[in-house]
């Protein structure tokens, strides 16, 4: 992203210092008050994408999905994830495209109400960004996915901002004639907004 | 002195929007019935991009017309026809101008934004609103029949004076017909 100006001498080692001296806080409150996010809001989460239509960029979301997370800034590798979506309240922007993204060639809802992601492993990569990794299943097919994602506290609760981009064709979401990504691109953009409160 | 005719620019301009103009509606008529397909969103666009480009060259025809005086009606036209005539042109002109924002609004209404040729976006003007997507969808259509309305009075008074009156209206637009008369 940004690239830092190099620090002189006397800076740098003022940041070093107080870097260290941030450490041994958080440390110490780690310690005493280890956190973790669980319960999950699920009126204040999201879960929405971005299809491409002949260059267009269309929003679409998921009205009903279920989270269950476990996650503790203080020892982020050891956090967990797990989406259930309900395919059928997908909402792909309009009401010709709900009517035909449910159907056989899209997500075939009927033999595959639900579509999940499972982590399989969480980093920190520096600062308040961390990646989950894990396996997405969609129409009973699984791909192993990569999400970036942010996490902040927020009074008492922990906010979770990430996104990935799947490309549609791996899954067969969209196939037969469908399968034209001039249409529709192959990249569609997820994107999840998670709230969830300490757990007590 | 007044011209004849129109100048060539007026011509050209005429006939380059007629042309687009009844390949657009027709199209839009035709697409509004196709079932949901790769194809039906490819022929949305070219519509929707046809628009745009009839838009901007309406413009471009009111700026030419601005600094370039039509030729004056036949003589000897009654009042009433030479008021019909120019009434009809106004209304033609705003028509020309409403139904491509018409539907511009209604795309944006609807969640679609407008991007020109799949590379230069149009701004939304409103915010998706289903309901007010519906309403200008409404709009956009019944601006189009009475469009396609006045189209046919417009070339119905052309024909008539070109066969009937045998008057120089049509020619001064279409001067290829000049010499077979």
């Amino acid at each position: 992203m940004f690239k830092r100006h190099p620090a002189t001498r006397s800076t740098r080692s003022r940041t070093l210092l107080s870097a260290a001296l941030a450490a041994v806080c958080l440390g110490a409150a780690g310690s005493a008050t280890a956190v973790e996010f669980g319960q999950v809001q699920a009126e204040k989460s999201t879960l929405t994408f971005v299809s491409k239509q002949m260059g267009v960029a269309v929003d679409g979301k998921f009205r009903k999905f279920a989270t269950t997370l476990a996650f503790d800034p203080a020892k982020p590798t050891q956090g967990s994830a797990r989406l259930d979506l309900d395919m059928a309240s997908i909402d792909a922007g309009s009401k010709d495209a709900n009517d035909e993204v449910v159907g056989k060639a899209w997500f075939n809802v009927k033999e595959h109400p639900q579509a999940s992601f499972v982590s399989t492993s969480v980093k920190a990569l520096g600062g308040d960004r961390y990646e989950a990794a894990g396996k997405l299943t969609i129409k009973g097919k699984v791909q192993d996915v990569k999400a970036p994602f942010t996490f902040r506290q927020d009074g008492g609760n922990g906010i979770f901002d990430g996104y990935f981009t799947l490309k549609r064709l791996d899954f067969a979401i969209g196939d037969g004639a469908w399968s034209d990504t001039s249409a529709v691109a192959n990249e569609v953009q997820i994107k999840f907004h998670v709230v969830a409160a300490a757990r007590k | 002195m007044t011209p004849k005719r129109y100048t060539r620019t007026a011509i050209g301009l005429h006939w380059l929007m007629a042309l687009l103009l009844i390949g657009t509606f027709g199209v839009g008529l035709y697409m509004t019935g196709l079932k949901l397909s790769p194809f039906k969103l490819k022929i949305y666009s070219w519509h929707k991009w046809a628009g745009v480009a009839a838009f901007l060259l309406v413009f471009l025809r009111l700026a030419w017309r601005a600094g370039h005086r039509p030729p004056p009606l036949v003589a000897g036209l009654p009042r009433w026809q030479e008021i019909a005539a120019h009434g009809l042109h106004h209304l033609l002109y705003l028509l020309m101008i409403a139904i491509p924002l018409s539907g511009w609004l209604m795309s944006s209404a609807k969640g679609f934004q407008t991007v020109w040729f799949g590379v230069l976006p149009l701004p939304d003007l409103l915010a998706k609103n289903a309901e007010l997507g519906d309403l200008l969808q409404t709009v956009h259509v019944w601006l189009n029949y009475g469009f396609a309305a006045l189209l046919a009075a417009h070339v119905a008074a052309a024909l008539k004076h070109h066969v009937v009156d045998r008057d120089d209206t049509l020619t001064r637009m279409l001067p290829l017909l000049e010499k077979n008369r």
